[in-house]
C-alpha cells in the first residue's frame, strides 16, 4: 500500500499574526514555521503508525512550496515518512495547490491520500475534497479514526452533531483531525536518517488559479474588559441582560 | 444568472444555519441584481415554501430517502445538476462539515472560485471580494475571486437572518440518484441538546473546575440559557469531559453572541477556537489569566461561589419579566 500525507506549512500557533506591504502581505518577521499541525499530529503520525503494523506500507510526503519549506519536510521525514516531494511553487490559491498534489498522486498510484482537516493559516477545509475530485474517489473528511480491514478502510468520522463510522474501498482521500493519532516527537535516529532521505523537487503542472488575496485585516481591538466585583455578580447578568443584550 | 443557496437539513429539519445561508444569499443576489433560489435534498417535514420568508424565490428538491445519508460525492453530482438546469452562477453554503465536503468538489466541477468561512457579503466595487476570517480567527483576508462561477461558504453565526414576507415555489427536481459507494455501518448522534456549533449562547468550563464532578455548576447555567456546553482542551484530553465539546486551535472553532468561560485561562490556542465570540464573559479567580485581555466581561474570583449567585441572579431575572 502506498500513502501520500500532505505536509502543509503554517506559522505556529502563537505566532504574532502582522500584515506588510499595505496589508498585501503575511508578515513572516520573527516568525517560527511549523507543519501544520493537523497534517503532522493526526494524518502523518496516523500513517506511521499503519507503517509500523504492517511495514509494507510507504509513506511518501508531498508538500507544495518553495525551497524554504524544506526544514519542516525534513521534520516530517525525520518523524517517519519514507521520501518526499516538493512542489517548487509560492502560489497559494486551493485549487491550484490540490492540481499539483493530483497530479502527483496519479502519477504515483497511490491508495490512500491524507490531508489535516483544515491549515490553520488560511482555514479553508477544501484541499482534501478538491483532490477527491480531481482524482473521482470519495472523500471522508473530519474523520478521528482510521483503520484497515480486509483490504477496506474503516474510517469515524465526525458529523454534524455526532459521528459515523464509514466503510469504504480503496483508493480514497481522508482529511484528519484529533482523535487519529497522538503528537509525536522526531527522535535522533529519525533526525540522522532524515538527511539522507529523497526529497524530490518538481516544478509545477500548468494549473488555473480561481482566487487571490487582495489584502488582509486584523479585527478591531477590544475595548477592554469590564471587570464586575465578584460580591456583586447580579451586577454582571444586569450588563449581559441590558447592555450586551445578548440574555 | 442566480444564486442558489445549499439548504442544510439534519433528521428532516432545516439548521438555523441554513436560514442564515438564506439570507446571506439573498442579499448577495440583490447585489448582483438576480434573485436567489434554495435546493434541499432528501426527505423533510419542513413547509419548504417557508423559506421565501428568507428571500429565496424557489425551492428544488429531490426527495429521496438516499439522501438522508450524507456522502459528498453524491450531493455535489445532484447540486451541479441542479445548478445547471437553474442557470446559476453564484452558490452559497454555510461552512458546516457537509459544506466543506461538498463545496471543494463543487468548486472543481465549475471551475467555480470558493471563499470558505466568509463573514460578510461580497463587496462588488472592484471585482468580487469577500471578506473571509483566516489564522483561527486572528485576522481576515479579503479573497478576490477570479471566475465567471462562485462558491462561498459563510461561517455560522457570522451573519445574521433576515426575513420578508414571502412564499418559495417549490420546484421537484427529477434525476438518477448515483449509488454511494460509502457504506456507513453506524451513526452516533448526541441528541437532545443544543448543537454547539449554532448555540447562541455556549457556557464553557476549564480546569479551574476542579473535577468532572463540579460540571453541574456549567450545566446548571447552561441550561438556564438555553445554551451549549464546551470545555478547555485539557479538560477534553483528561476526560472530564467528551471530545466533541472541545472548543479551541485543535477542536471547534464557535462564534456564539455570548461565551461564557469559567475557569479557563485563556491560552492562545484556546482563544483561537472562541475569539469571534460577540460578547467574551471570564470568571477565574487569577487576575493575571491572559483570558481577560480577550474578554468583555469579567468577575476576577473562584468560579464555585460566582457561579451561583449569576445562577440566582438569572432565575429571579427570568421570574420578574
Amino acid at each position: 500500500m502506498k500513502i501520500l500525507v500532505c505536509i502543509s506549512k503554517t506559522p505556529d500557533t502563537t505566532a504574532k499574526i502582522a500584515f506588510a506591504d499595505n496589508n498585501t502581505k503575511f508578515s513572516a518577521d520573527g516568525v517560527q514555521w511549523i507543519i501544520n499541525p493537523y497534517d503532522e499530529w493526526y494524518s502523518l503520525v496516523r500513517a506511521i503508525e499503519l507503517k509500523e503494523a504492517d511495514s509494507s506500507i510507504n509513506i511518501h510526503l508531498i508538500n507544495i512550496g518553495g525551497s524554504d519549506n524544506e526544514p519542516i519536510i525534513r521534520k516530517a521525514l525525520a518523524l517517519g515518512g519514507d521520501e518526499a516531494i516538493r512542489v517548487d511553487t509560492d502560489k497559494n490559491d486551493s485549487f491550484y495547490i490540490a492540481s499539483q498534489i493530483a497530479h502527483i498522486a496519479k502519477e504515483g498510484n497511490y491508495d490512500l491520500i491524507l490531508t489535516g482537516k483544515e491549515t490553520i493559516d488560511y482555514n479553508g477545509s477544501s484541499v482534501g475534497a478538491m483532490v477527491a475530485e480531481l482524482l473521482d474517489t470519495p472523500f471522508i473528511s473530519h474523520a478521528t479514526k482510521f483503520n484497515i480491514e480486509s483490504g477496506n478502510a474503516i474510517v469515524v468520522r465526525e458529523i454534524e452533531g455526532g459521528e459515523e463510522t464509514n466503510k469504504v474501498a480503496f483508493p480514497l482521500v481522508v482529511s484528519c483531525q484529533k482523535g487519529m493519532a497522538e503528537q509525536r516527537i522526531p527522535n535522533m535516529k529519525g533526525i540522522m536518517g532524515a538527511r539522507t532521505k529523497p526529497l524530490k523537487v518538481v516544478e509545477p503542472a500548468a494549473a488555473e488559479e480561481f482566487t487571490a488575496v487582495a489584502t488582509f485585516d486584523l479585527p478591531p481591538a477590544k475595548a477592554g474588559v469590564k471587570l464586575v466585583s465578584p460580591e456583586t455578580p447580579e451586577e454582571l447578568v444586569r450588563l449581559l441582560h441590558e447592555e450586551a443584550k445578548v440574555i | 444568472m442566480s444564486v442558489l443557496v445549499f439548504i442544510d437539513q439534519t433528521e428532516g429539519k432545516i439548521k438555523k444555519s441554513s436560514y442564515e445561508a438564506a439570507s446571506y444569499g439573498a442579499q448577495t443576489a440583490s447585489l448582483l441584481g438576480t434573485h436567489a433560489e434554495g435546493i434541499i435534498l432528501g426527505k423533510t417535514e419542513e413547509n419548504l415554501s417557508a423559506l421565501g420568508n428568507y428571500g429565496l424565490k424557489k425551492v428544488h428538491t429531490i426527495e429521496d430517502n438516499q439522501l438522508n445519508k450524507f456522502d459528498a460525492q453524491v450531493y455535489a453530482k445532484l447540486i451541479h445538476e441542479v445548478l445547471v438546469s437553474s442557470g446559476a452562477d453564484t452558490i452559497v453554503f454555510s461552512n458546516n462539515i457537509s459544506a466543506k465536503a461538498i463545496a471543494p468538489r463543487l468548486s472543481v466541477k465549475l471551475k467555480a472560485g470558493l471563499v470558505s468561512g466568509a463573514v460578510a457579503l461580497p463587496v462588488l466595487s472592484n471585482g468580487f471580494i469577500v471578506k473571509k476570517s483566516v489564522f483561527s480567527g486572528k485576522a481576515f483576508a479579503n479573497i478576490s475571486i477570479n471566475t465567471s462561477k462562485k462558491i462561498i461558504s459563510v461561517n455560522p453565526n457570522s451573519f445574521n437572518i433576515s426575513t420578508i414576507e414571502g412564499t418559495a415555489e417549490i420546484i421537484p427536481f427529477s434525476t438518477s440518484i448515483p449509488t454511494s459507494i460509502i457504506e456507513t455501518t453506524t451513526v452516533n448522534k448526541i441528541t437532545g441538546e443544543v448543537p454547539l456549533g449554532e448555540a447562541d449562547i455556549v457556557v464553557s468550563g476549564g480546569r479551574g473546575l476542579k473535577g468532572p464532578e463540579n460540571w453541574g455548576l456549567v450545566t446548571e447555567l447552561a441550561s438556564l440559557l438555553n445554551a451549549a456546553t464546551a470545555c478547555s482542551r485539557p479538560v477534553a484530553d483528561i476526560h472530564w469531559r467528551p471530545h466533541h465539546e472541545h472548543v479551541g486551535q485543535t477542536g471547534l472553532a464557535i462564534a456564539p453572541n455570548l461565551y461564557i468561560a469559567i475557569g479557563i485561562s485563556g491560552a492562545i490556542q484556546h482563544l483561537a477556537g472562541v475569539n469571534r465570540s460577540k460578547t467574551i464573559v471570564v470568571i477565574n479567580k487569577d487576575p493575571e489569566a491572559p483570558f481577560f485581555k480577550a474578554a468583555d466581561y469579567g468577575i476576577v474570583g473562584d468560579a464555585f461561589e460566582v457561579v451561583p449567585k449569576i445562577i440566582d441572579s438569572i432565575k429571579k431575572m427570568k421570574s420578574s419579566s
